[in-house]
């Protein structure tokens, strides 16, 4: 897990907000206003996307013009490549918002070097000019190491570079150069020069763990301020990179005191009056207790209050979660011709969790759900490290209860008849209420049981209920009163 | 050799000493070795920032042979003859 200091302090310097999702949280509101940022990385890492949404995201939402120096990739390859996220740039160009700067050698090309008696003024008159002309307040390059391996001197290249930062400075623009990371896992670039130029370093990263890819993102250093340390999961899906961070959302969020039906009479009842509206909900249970059952009841009692719900299965297929449903008087098709439910299928393993998030978080902003069923969201353990699937269930957590977006959880025990396993361990403390289905021995039967554990900010009933389920659902009955050890007591 | 008239480019940035003397020693270059068959201009992209931006200039002074082709650039000492004579594809390899 990274660490993080505390909520950053007021910054010294003055911010500019990036636009690329969740960083301007990690950095405290953004990079610091007409400075350096350093972007390293590794090939592959995204440098070329950071420095283009940089940009991008200027234009769009701040109406920031923008000027891009290309050493490496030509202006014809960025204009493409960028396309299949949604940006423009050459309609920007035309706008007069984005400008590039060619910068680089064409294969065929041919430069031939005599000796280190050189500049690159050209270099920093064509920058100036084309900030000048677009009155551009955002300023990409990509990349430094294409200007050392091209000039082949390096200490004449960094004193360029540090003319070249100082007139960026000049020119007041705020500025990001990529630049290349020797190796993954260290932390100084090829040419070692980000200490002298860059106010900021944000290093970006692309390794291999597990059997996937992981992208992080870290913020070596930020001058002028505080912010979070570590590396944080980031990812690129096509509408760029995103960087939303475990704290990003945690703990500012209001609360409210609202409740909601939780599709069955009697569990609300056993709850106090039903859910809250900002609440996370756990179902737990072992294969086969209701649990899939509670959360379609969940779903069904948000239809019928009105209400707009996202169901994200793990488990089954979109025809099988129908059917199910059907079977018990539940009618999910109607829900979603009604534009009241919208049902993700995805396995686990499809996709990276960052990336799994990142669909969630664009079917919130987009379809703006009152409720979100996750079934189940065990599912996703099998797939990854323990530490990434608490930060995935953090993350998940964070984001629905920002928007106050009721959620359900199903998850699935591993033991039959145990209060609780390891893993429910390390995700019960994120949830506001968790409800346990158990099956139990009684008198001679195996019957289901089901108690809510925790509700936190309400009276409960504490009994341990029976219930069976029948074609109209789960029809909870009286308690277990006359024995005890009911719920831990089942040996099969 | 000899394959029609060359028409040379300097890009400099301001007119210092030593660059007066790199173009007295190309005009003299030009003269000796191209028979007066060549055009050279000198562009100060200081004047001229959108030619630089055309030419995808970065460093200076950079000396581009643009006829006949092919296309060469030579950037850096431009009183060395010999480097410079090689870098424009004038002579082959010493």
């Amino acid at each position: 897990m990274p660490l993080f200091t505390s909520s950053p302090s007021k910054p010294t310097l003055e911010r500019l907000p990036s636009g690329i999702p969740g960083l301007d949280h990690l950095t405290g509101g953004g990079l610091p206003k007409g400075r350096v940022a350093m972007i390293c990385g590794t090939s592959g890492s995204g440098k070329t996307v950071f420095a283009s949404q940089f940009l991008a995201s200027g234009i769009e939402q701040y109406d920031h013009g923008g000027v891009f120096i290309a050493f490496e990739e030509t202006p014809i390859d960025i204009r493409k490549n960028m396309t299949s996220f949604g940006w423009d740039i050459e309609q920007w160009e035309k706008d007069e918002k984005w400008r590039f700067v060619d910068a680089g050698l064409r294969p065929q090309e041919e430069e031939f070097l005599i000796d280190g008696e050189f500049n690159l003024e050209a270099l920093r008159t064509r920058i100036a000019h084309a900030v000048e002309q677009t009155k551009a307040e955002r300023v990409a390059v990509d990349s430094l190491a294409a200007v050392f391996t091209r000039f082949r001197e390096p200490g004449m290249v960094r004193r360029e570079l540090f003319l070249i930062v100082e007139m960026l400075r000049d020119l007041g623009v705020t500025a990001v150069l990529t630049t290349e990371l020797i190796q993954a896992s260290g932390d100084t670039t090829r040419f070692e020069v980000e200490e002298y130029v860059a106010d900021t370093v944000v290093i970006l990263r692309n390794r291999m763990d597990h059997i996937r890819r992981r992208r992080t993102l870290e913020i070596m250093k930020l001058r002028g301020g505080s912010h979070q340390s570590g590396q944080h999961a980031m990812s690129i899906t096509e509408r760029g990179i995103s960087a939303v961070s475990i704290g990003s959302y945690a703990l500012d969020q209001p609360s409210t005191k609202q409740r909601i039906p939780s599709g069955n009479e009697t569990l609300d009842e056993m709850c106090g009056g039903g859910f809250y509206q900002d609440s996370v909900t756990i179902i737990s249970g072992a294969t086969g207790t209701g649990k899939t059952l509670t959360a379609m009841q969940f779903l069904a009692g948000g239809g019928a209050n009105g209400e707009k719900c996202l169901l994200i299965s793990y488990e089954e297929s979109r025809a099988q979660l129908i059917r199910n449903a059907n079977a018990w008087g539940i009618d999910l098709e109607a829900m979603e011709k009604n534009g009241q439910l919208l049902i993700e299928c995805a396995f686990p393993e499809s996709i990276s969790l960052e990336q799994h998030l990142d669909k969630i978080r664009l079917y919130l902003e987009e379809f703006q759900p009152d409720r979100i069923v996750v079934d189940s969201i065990t599912a996703m353990e099998r797939v990854t490290e323990l530490e990434y699937y608490q930060e995935f269930v953090l993350s998940l957590t964070s984001l629905i209860k920002q928007r106050q977006v009721a959620g359900l959880y199903t998850s699935t025990t591993d033991h039959l008849s145990n209060v609780s396993s390891v893993t429910e361990k390390n995700i019960s403390t994120l949830s506001d209420a968790i409800i346990l289905l158990r099956y139990v021995e009684s008198e001679g039967q195996i019957a289901r049981s089901i108690t809510v554990l925790k509700m936190r900010g309400s009276f409960h009933d504490k009994t341990i209920r029976r219930f069976e389920i029948t074609k109209e659902g789960l029809q909870i009955g009286e308690a277990f009163l006359r024995q005890s050890g009911v719920l831990g007591g089942l040996r099969l | 050799m000899n394959q029609g008239p060359y028409v040379l480019k300097l890009y400099v940035t301001n007119i210092t000493p030593r660059i007066q003397t790199a173009i007295d020693s190309l005009k003299q270059l030009c003269q000796e070795n191209l028979d007066g068959q060549y055009e050279l201009q000198v562009i100060d992209i200081r004047e001229n920032p959108q030619l630089a931006e055309d030419e995808r200039i970065l460093a200076t002074p950079t000396l581009v042979k643009e006829l006949p082709p092919p296309l060469r650039r030579v950037i850096g000492d431009l009183s060395d003859q010999e480097k410079v004579l090689l870098g424009l594809d004038i002579i082959s390899g010493v």
